[in-house]
């Protein structure tokens, strides 16, 4: 236990002496989709191909069925879900020197829990707290100037970076305090099961909100792993930017390339 | 003097009616989305939607100027039978796909909320296309080239922060990657799919 401590606080002490350490065009650079290399294409081809063969039998079935529930069930769904969020987020805007945030997370969090009936209600979108961005280990790695290393596909949870595994991590060594009371410790109000349902619960809300996005990629895509790497990445790229500016995706050298 | 006149004459005619034509990127973007609005919630079956949806994407996407963004560096390296057999495959690539995404979606209504103009050849205009109860409000941005401001053409949408055209350059990219850079299999592609 007191290795554990010692491992989570080193980790906490490397990144936040670190948190400055990549300026926002090396972070940008570091993570431009084009530059990430596919080390593993032919596993990750495979592994794909496997959780394809998941969705159609698993996913896809339970989403369309979720996606045809009334509105505000969807809505109190999605809403809880963000709720239990913030306890990744709220520590990696800490991580990430955002403490502004992490006190607007922290009484997001509180209030949608209390007033908003655990999360189901987003009442504090109504006191003036309504930007919400998630954020996460591998986040807070990649702005302490962390590469991405090599694209990878894991089986059932789809694309990730090797950092974003490798930082993912940090959830089941007590980063994630929602794991810590479901699964970690003996609570007496919690159970593991509380804990995966609300992951998978989490897999097929987002498949449900992007059903039929991702119905017409597949259908019109020449190569559909290719697509979905690269819209992963961008919106990766984006999340670690914390940018909403469309000007921060986009490379206009590439366009004016084809000028000449 | 006549001749001067009659060349200030001239030109202050040219100037207005330059500015009479021109067109802004917001308006223009506004005006394409209700132009496929009208045609998505019309009584029309799918294949006609598709034909008119095809249409308007003619007129108003710049279809060879995102052929040639997508194929990315090896453009230079085709001679101009392989570009002129190209742009033909990824027009009608891009024309199937394009109509045939759109056409999913019945009556769509998307709202321009403003513009952001980069360089006198780009002006990114911002729209959102309204939540539904199967689906959220999703955020739309278009990438309108305007160096001829008479004639702006879309060359890139980017919903959510996430660009079709690199996705499509990638997905090229990656097709010729795995084929060692031979063209003819990315020729090959585009056909296969456009005759599926």
């Amino acid at each position: 236990m007191l290795k554990k401590i010692l491992l989570i606080l080193i980790t906490t002490l490397a990144l936040t002496l670190n948190a400055n350490a990549g300026s926002d065009g090396e972070i940008k650079l570091k993570n431009n989709p084009a530059e990430i290399k596919d080390c593993s294409e032919g596993f990750n081809r495979a592994t794909f191909a496997l959780n394809q063969g998941l969705d159609k039998i698993l996913f896809k079935p339970v989403a369309s069925v979720y996606r045809v529930l009334p509105s505000p069930v969807k809505t109190g769904v999605s809403n809880s879900l963000d709720n239990l969020s913030n306890l990744v987020t709220i520590p990696n805007n800490v991580l990430q020197g955002d403490f502004a945030k992490a006190g607007a997370n922290t009484g997001r969090f509180i209030i949608n829990t209390t007033v908003g009936i655990l999360g189901l209600i987003d009442v504090a979108q109504y006191l003036g707290l309504s930007e919400y961005e998630k954020e996460d280990y591998g986040q807070s790695l990649a702005k302490a100037g962390v590469g991405p290393g090599c694209y990878i596909v894991l089986p059932v949870l789809g694309p990730s970076t090797a950092r974003d595994t490798f930082a993912s991590t940090a959830n089941f060594l007590g980063g994630d305090a929602w794991y810590n009371v479901t699964v970690k410790n003996n609570t007496h109000y919690f159970r593991d099961f509380d804990y995966y349902s609300s992951k998978v619960t989490a897999g097929v809300d987002f498949r449900a909100k992007n059903y039929d996005s991702i119905e017409n990629l597949e259908e019109n895509s020449l190569d559909f792993y290719a697509s979905v790497k690269s819209l992963y990445l961008q919106d990766r790229q984006q999340r670690i930017l914390n940018s909403k500016k469309i000007i921060a995706t986009q490379d206009d050298s590439d366009w004016e390339e084809i000028e000449n | 003097m006549k001749l001067k006149k009659f060349f200030i004459v001239i030109t202050i005619y040219f100037l207005t009616i330059t500015n009479l034509y021109s067109i802004e990127p917001d308006v223009f973007v506004q005006s394409t989305v209700n132009r496929a609005s009208k045609v998505l919630s019309e009584n029309l079956s799918k294949d006609q939607k598709i034909e008119e949806l095809k249409k308007i994407a003619i007129e108003t996407v710049d279809i060879n100027g995102i052929g040639f963004y997508t194929l990315g560096p090896i453009r230079k390296t085709l001679d101009q039978n392989q570009k002129d057999e190209y742009l033909e495959l990824f027009r009608n690539y891009f024309l199937k796909s394009f109509s045939s995404r759109l056409a999913e979606y019945t009556n769509p209504e998307i709202d321009v909320i403003n513009k952001e103009t980069l360089n006198e050849k780009y002006t990114i205009v911002n729209s959102v296309l309204k939540g539904t109860a199967e689906r959220p409000e999703i955020k739309i941005d278009w990438r309108i080239y305007t160096k001829d401001s008479d004639n702006p053409l879309i060359r890139d949408l980017i919903i959510e922060g996430l660009s079709l055209a690199r996705t499509q350059k990638e997905e090229f990219s990656s097709i010729l990657n795995s084929n060692n850079n031979d063209i003819n299999f990315l020729f090959k592609t585009l056909k296969d799919f456009y005759n599926n």
